[in-house]
């Protein structure tokens, strides 16, 4: 009998036991999630403070269209670094987005066995390379080809140091990494896609295009927002291949700025400067609401192929 | 089979090379009848999938899949040839076992083989269209909603789509693979009544696990255990009197119901297509 009530309480002391556990895992997991959340806010509400200073002092129309950063005379307009980055940005997503695509194509339904092995892990090698040795391998290669090479044979001038020397370094940089993604989104597709289509006479290419590159289209199109994000952020490559140049470019040839290059070039020495410090935060949020506007919409036009591409 | 043979196999093997090597189909020779509905039953694992796609070679799209044998559509060989693969595979068409819509609208996972195939003007494609969701008893629930994707149909639906998707390149034979066991008990139903139509005009190649379905469905019947052809006869001689120890001990251990007293309507509902998986 006394064995019997031991066994029992011992169980439900368990009991208790193993339901405060669930009780406590579940408060830090939601306190885990809310933190991100209030890092988030933290940081943004950061920026909008210390950036208040210079947007009531200037306009902030007049900053984003006026290009003369001088903030030694309180000249702080940044079109060229917008300009800068919209230039590298496209760049380097017009280069590497194709080839990524036909690329992910290639390794996810044409190589087998031992030499998709072979190219699918040294595209993951590429894709775990810090940018910083992308940088200082295009300062010694991709440099004097721009300059030497490139530019003459297209009829421009350069110093190798430019807009079109980082969208090439930085097309060689995100490209492994979408081609991972997609390489990724083609393979969990279900064969019985691949079956049907053959089945009904379709060629492999056939198939490929019409069938599995809508069915993996949202996948596709995560991986290049993911590339695009990761140019547009880009910052220590374009800060030691675009020459910094605070005047807007008028060919890609052309040395220049993007707005993460204005803000490291800068920081160092001026961020003790109130209004210049000011104006670089600004420069960081305008860099933060471009980033998220974009991600937004492209949620929405995501959601919207998720939809009509659907199987 | 008493018809005109419309494929046959000749000592189809195809062994599966991977890590470990597996015989699927083990020196299989047999033949399906023109116009008939002939069921590839067998338990689970037997190489019935297997026998199915060889005979579209759909199962070279497995890195591994080594074959020897030939199958025969007609009077020429499918492997030894000269014929492209794609025409081949127009010929003999092919529906898997999940329902899968491809990622088109509904009007044009119909017209999907069609366009790539022939020069359609747009209205022939859209009597096209109709007529052959008319053959698979869906127009009248999908003829408001043409563009809507494939993809947001019921998975009965999106089976009898497939089958309409098929159909449409007006193949020889017609291959389903199991195209019932995703489905519920209706929708299951609704299939194989669309199938019961189609076998007056095609040759179709259906795998089943459910003998049940074979019984309902099937004029002719292949059985297959562990990649050997066992047994093949008509449906009625097949479950009344199998000749074959094997078939005769499967045959037992499935059948609840005694073949006189099943073909009624509503059983049909009843048993589960579903449940043997």
């Amino acid at each position: 009998m006394g064995t019997t009530e031991t066994n029992r309480s011992d169980g439900s002391s368990r009991l208790d036991r193993r339901l405060l556990l669930e009780r406590l895992s579940s408060y830090w997991l939601v306190g885990a999630g809310f933190f991100a959340v209030a890092l988030f806010g933290l940081i943004v509400l950061t920026l909008v403070q210390q950036s208040i200073p210079i947007v009531s002092e200037y306009s902030l129309f007049q900053m984003m269209t006026s290009s003369n950063w001088d903030p030694a005379s309180d000249e702080f307009g940044f079109l060229p670094a917008i300009v800068g980055t919209i230039y590298v940005t496209v760049l380097s997503m017009a280069m590497g987005t194709p080839l990524a695509i036909l690329a992910a194509i290639y390794i996810a339904e044409y190589a087998e066995g031992r030499t998709k092995l072979i190219v699918s892990s040294f595209i993951d090698v590429l894709a775990a390379i810090p940018s910083v040795i992308f940088g200082l391998v295009g300062l010694i290669v991709v440099v004097p080809f721009v300059g030497d090479y490139l530019a003459p044979a297209v009829g421009a001038h350069s110093i190798g140091l430019g807009i079109v020397t980082v969208s090439l370094v930085m097309a060689i940089i995100v490209t492994p990494f979408m081609i991972s993604l997609s390489v990724e989104s083609l393979e969990a597709l279900p064969d019985e896609l691949r079956e049907s289509s053959l089945g009904v006479g379709a060629t492999k290419w056939e198939t490929i295009r019409t069938v599995l590159l809508r069915a993996a289209g949202p996948g596709i199109f995560s991986a290049i927002l993911l590339g695009f994000g990761r140019v547009f952020g880009a910052t220590i490559v374009p800060a030691m291949l675009i020459g910094g140049q605070t005047a807007i470019p008028e060919s890609p040839f052309d040395a220049g700025e993007t707005l993460p290059t204005l803000i490291v070039n800068d920081f160092g020495e001026l961020m003790s400067i109130p209004l210049t410090q000011s104006a670089l935060i600004l420069v960081g949020l305008t860099l933060l609401v471009v980033v998220w506007i974009f991600n937004f919409g492209a949620m929405l036009v995501r959601r919207r192929l998720q939809r009509r591409w659907q199987y | 089979m008493s018809n005109e043979t419309a494929i046959r196999t000749e000592d189809l093997e195809v062994t599966y090379t991977g890590n470990r090597e597996v015989t699927a189909l083990d020196g299989v020779s047999t033949e399906f009848a023109e116009n008939k509905l002939t069921a590839i039953i067998g338990p689970s694992g037997c190489g019935k999938s297997t026998m199915l796609k060889s005979l579209n070679r759909l199962h070279e799209i497995q890195p591994n899949a080594e074959i020897s044998g030939e199958v025969y559509l007609g009077d020429e060989g499918i492997y030894d040839t000269d014929e492209p693969l794609p025409e081949i595979r127009r010929r003999v068409g092919y529906v898997p076992q999940t329902p899968t819509a491809l990622p088109l609208s509904i009007y044009n996972n119909v017209a999907y083989g069609a366009k790539i195939h022939g020069n359609y003007s747009n209205s022939e494609l859209d009597d096209l269209v109709e007529s052959y969701l008319r053959k698979v008893n869906l127009w009248d629930e999908v003829k408001d909603r043409l563009d809507d994707p494939g993809a947001e149909l019921s998975t009965g639906q999106i089976q009898r789509l497939c089958l309409a998707r098929s159909l449409a390149v007006e193949p020889e034979v017609l291959l389903c693979d199991e195209v019932t066991s995703a489905l519920d008990p209706i929708s299951a139903e609704q299939v194989e009544e669309t199938l019961e139509d189609l076998k007056e005009e095609y040759t179709i190649i259906m795998v089943t696990h459910s003998m049940d379905q074979a019984k309902r469905l099937a004029d002719d019947v292949v059985f297959l255990y562990l990649g050997e052809l066992v047994e093949t006869n008509d449906t009625r001689s097949f479950f009344e009197n199998p000749q074959n120890e094997r078939t005769q001990e499967f045959v037992k251990g499935h059948t609840a119901v005694d073949y006189d007293d099943e073909p009624d309507e509503e059983s049909v509902t009843d048993e589960q297509p579903v449940a043997t998986r």
